[in-house]
């Protein structure tokens, strides 16, 4: 048979009708499952790239629960969602250290409520090559050698900070300034938070810092304890001596209190006008009811009981706002 | 009837000729809105930077406290990944325009200039996990002497430029060679030369203007890339003289503070918009150039 051309009415009426089709189609989807339920909205949430993938992992699983509900996780770093947060932009700000009273402050200025909750701990690591066979454990001193600002310029090779280390230059990789990970890091080892040398890679975007250790045998860096369980076996944790001896960064080490002084809790802060939304206050109300799975799945360090109660605290304050 | 038709098209033909126009004009337009928009801050960053230890000094920390901002760093490791783009495109790439347009058969055309098309369509990004997964463990590690060289490198960063901005030289290389009038070579052939000095007497001179606006262009290019440079060059902005270590560019620094969020109105971020605008002046002050050099070869040659 001769294939004729359609002629364009038709062409027409057949686009037409798929279109048509498509957009019935769209709408009776999100009609759901039985277990989907009547929420929608979106929820915008920035901050911590420590706790991003923490708080991704539960919108995720939120999201397939209430599928009328977007949720987006950014990573700007602790400083930079504050500022976002504070701005209006946000409606919770994924926090690796607590809000400063600057940040309060400028909330304050724009009638932005911050409500504290704790959400996980991280064990902050530290992390050398797989090739680097001479360092195993580090004090807080020979890494404040290593990273305090007077050591810019002049602390650039690993026999400086232990005769014993070999003769192998330093490769410093680290976070940026508007990241939690930097401040509490800087205040926990250097003594003074933002203080530190600046001749490194920093970055607010943790995977630079695991790309950096990968690839260069003197390479020290330090990150999330989720980023080191995610890349175990590609980069090496070294055991820290805060002072009671060589531990290595572990979830029991976090919740028995023996990984000093890197040990930290993580937070989510929100805003008290997002958290009279139901959307808001469900999918809050929902990482706490999941977080043993969820922080089990993202590789996370769980509250102990005592962080447990101070959270159900902070939950109720939520609920009541 | 013909008095209508004939004032209907003289209409249409200034209605066309005006709607060119502003399209023509919003061009200019949107490049002027852009100078506005960089300037403003970068005028605002000055009025807080002394402009003696933006262009004095060459520790580059504006995000730090305290900071520095001495811009010399970030732009010598802007000039070092051009540097190495160019020592990578412009014997590659003049070498295919001159391969294409006067050695090759009509078989071995219709099999390179797709790949080149394909290889100028790859998009930066691709080109910036090449440089960071391939090109720098493979073989900046492998054969770099100098040094040790980690997962970051300014050499890895400049290769994969290079390799970006190839196509580009190639095909605005061969187009200028192109546009030889063939007499000139036929002239040559006839006077009893071979291929090769007719290409290297007779057809590069005459083609020489559009080579230089070609290799002109790639500079341009290479000076403002930005995702290579963010994924393959490292961040520690560092004015170092060996290029298998990490170094920053000014895009890249672009790049980085834009992963943070500073506060708007800050120096910090001010700082960002410094730096777009000294990256706007270099490229303008490139094309400048361009334009003289071709201006002044094209007048000897035609």
């Amino acid at each position: 048979m001769l294939f004729t051309r359609p002629s364009f009415k038709a062409l027409a009426i057949a686009t037409a009708a798929t279109i048509g089709l498509a957009a019935c189609g769209g709408g009776s989807s999100s009609e759901g499952e039985s277990t989907d339920s009547d929420l929608s909205g979106s929820i915008i949430i920035d901050g911590s790239s420590t706790v991003a993938p923490l708080i991704t992992i539960a919108a995720e699983d939120f999201q397939t629960k209430n599928s009328g509900v977007r949720v987006t996780v950014g990573t700007s770093g602790t400083g930079g969602g504050f500022e976002k947060f504070c701005a209006g932009e946000t409606d919770i700000a994924n926090a690796s250290r607590e809000i400063k009273d600057s940040e309060k402050e400028a909330c304050a200025a724009k009638g932005i409520e911050p409500l504290e909750l704790i959400v996980a701990n991280d064990a902050l690591s530290i992390v050398v090559n797989n090739d680097n066979d001479w360092a195993t454990c580090l004090t807080v001193d020979q890494l404040k050698k290593m990273w305090e600002p007077t050591a810019e310029g002049k602390v650039s090779n690993w026999n400086q900070i232990d005769s014993s280390f070999p003769d192998q230059k330093l490769g410093l990789f680290g976070a940026g300034t508007d990241s939690g990970t930097f401040d509490y890091f800087t205040k926990a080892i250097n003594g003074e938070e933002g203080a530190s040398r600046t001749d490194y890679n920093p970055t607010e975007d943790d995977n630079v810092t695991v790309k950096g250790v990968q690839g260069d045998p003197g390479a020290i860096g330090y990150f999330g304890f989720s980023y080191l369980e995610e890349n175990a076996g590609s980069v090496k944790a070294l055991e820290i001596d805060g002072g009671k001896g060589c531990v290595a960064p572990s979830a029991e080490a976090v919740q028995d209190g023996s990984y000093v002084p890197l040990s930290r809790p993580l937070y989510i802060y929100v805003s008290k006008s997002a958290a009279a939304r139901p959307e808001v206050k469900a999918f809050v109300d929902y990482y706490f009811e999941n977080q043993d799975s969820i922080s089990e799945e993202a590789l996370f360090v769980p509250l102990d009981e005592a962080q447990r109660t101070k959270a159900a605290e902070e939950l109720a304050a939520i609920d009541n706002a | 009837m013909p008095r209508g038709g004939m004032r209907r098209r003289l209409v249409a033909e200034k209605v066309i000729k005006g709607a060119l126009a502003l399209m023509a004009g919003a061009t200019v337009v949107v490049s002027v809105l852009i100078v506005l928009a960089l300037f403003r801050p970068a005028i605002a960053f000055f009025q807080d930077v002394d402009i003696a230890e933006f262009f004095g000094s060459v520790d580059w920390k504006p995000l730090f406290k305290p900071a520095h901002f001495g811009v010399w760093s970030i732009v010598i490791g802007s000039l070092w990944v051009a540097a190495i783009a160019m020592v990578v495109a412009i014997p590659l790439g003049l070498g295919a325009a001159f391969y294409l347009s006067e050695y090759a058969s009509s078989r071995a055309r219709t099999i390179i200039k797709p790949i080149l098309e394909v290889l100028a369509g790859i998009p930066t990004v691709v080109f910036g996990f090449f440089a960071l997964n391939f090109v720098n463990p493979n073989l900046v590690k492998k054969l770099w002497p100098v040094g040790d060289v980690g997962t970051y490198s300014v050499l890895a960063a400049g290769l994969v430029t290079g390799i970006m901005i190839l196509p580009t030289v190639a095909s605005l290389a061969e187009d200028a060679m192109n546009s030889v009038p063939s007499a000139l070579r036929e002239g040559a052939f006839a006077l009893g030369s071979n291929k090769r000095e007719v290409s290297t007497s007779v057809v590069f001179p005459a083609a020489l203007s559009g080579i230089v606006a070609a290799i002109v262009l790639a500079a341009s290019r290479a000076i403002g890339e930005t995702t290579i440079a963010v994924l393959a060059a490292g961040s520690k902005a560092q004015l170092s003289f060996n290029p298998g270590e990490e170094g920053q560019t000014m895009a890249g620094f672009i790049g980085f503070a834009g992963i943070g969020d500073q506060p708007t109105g800050s120096v910090g971020y001010q700082s960002i918009f410094a730096v777009g605008a000294l990256l706007f002046v270099f490229t303008l002050v490139l094309n400048i150039i361009s334009i003289r050099v071709v201006r002044k070869f094209r007048e000897v040659y035609d």
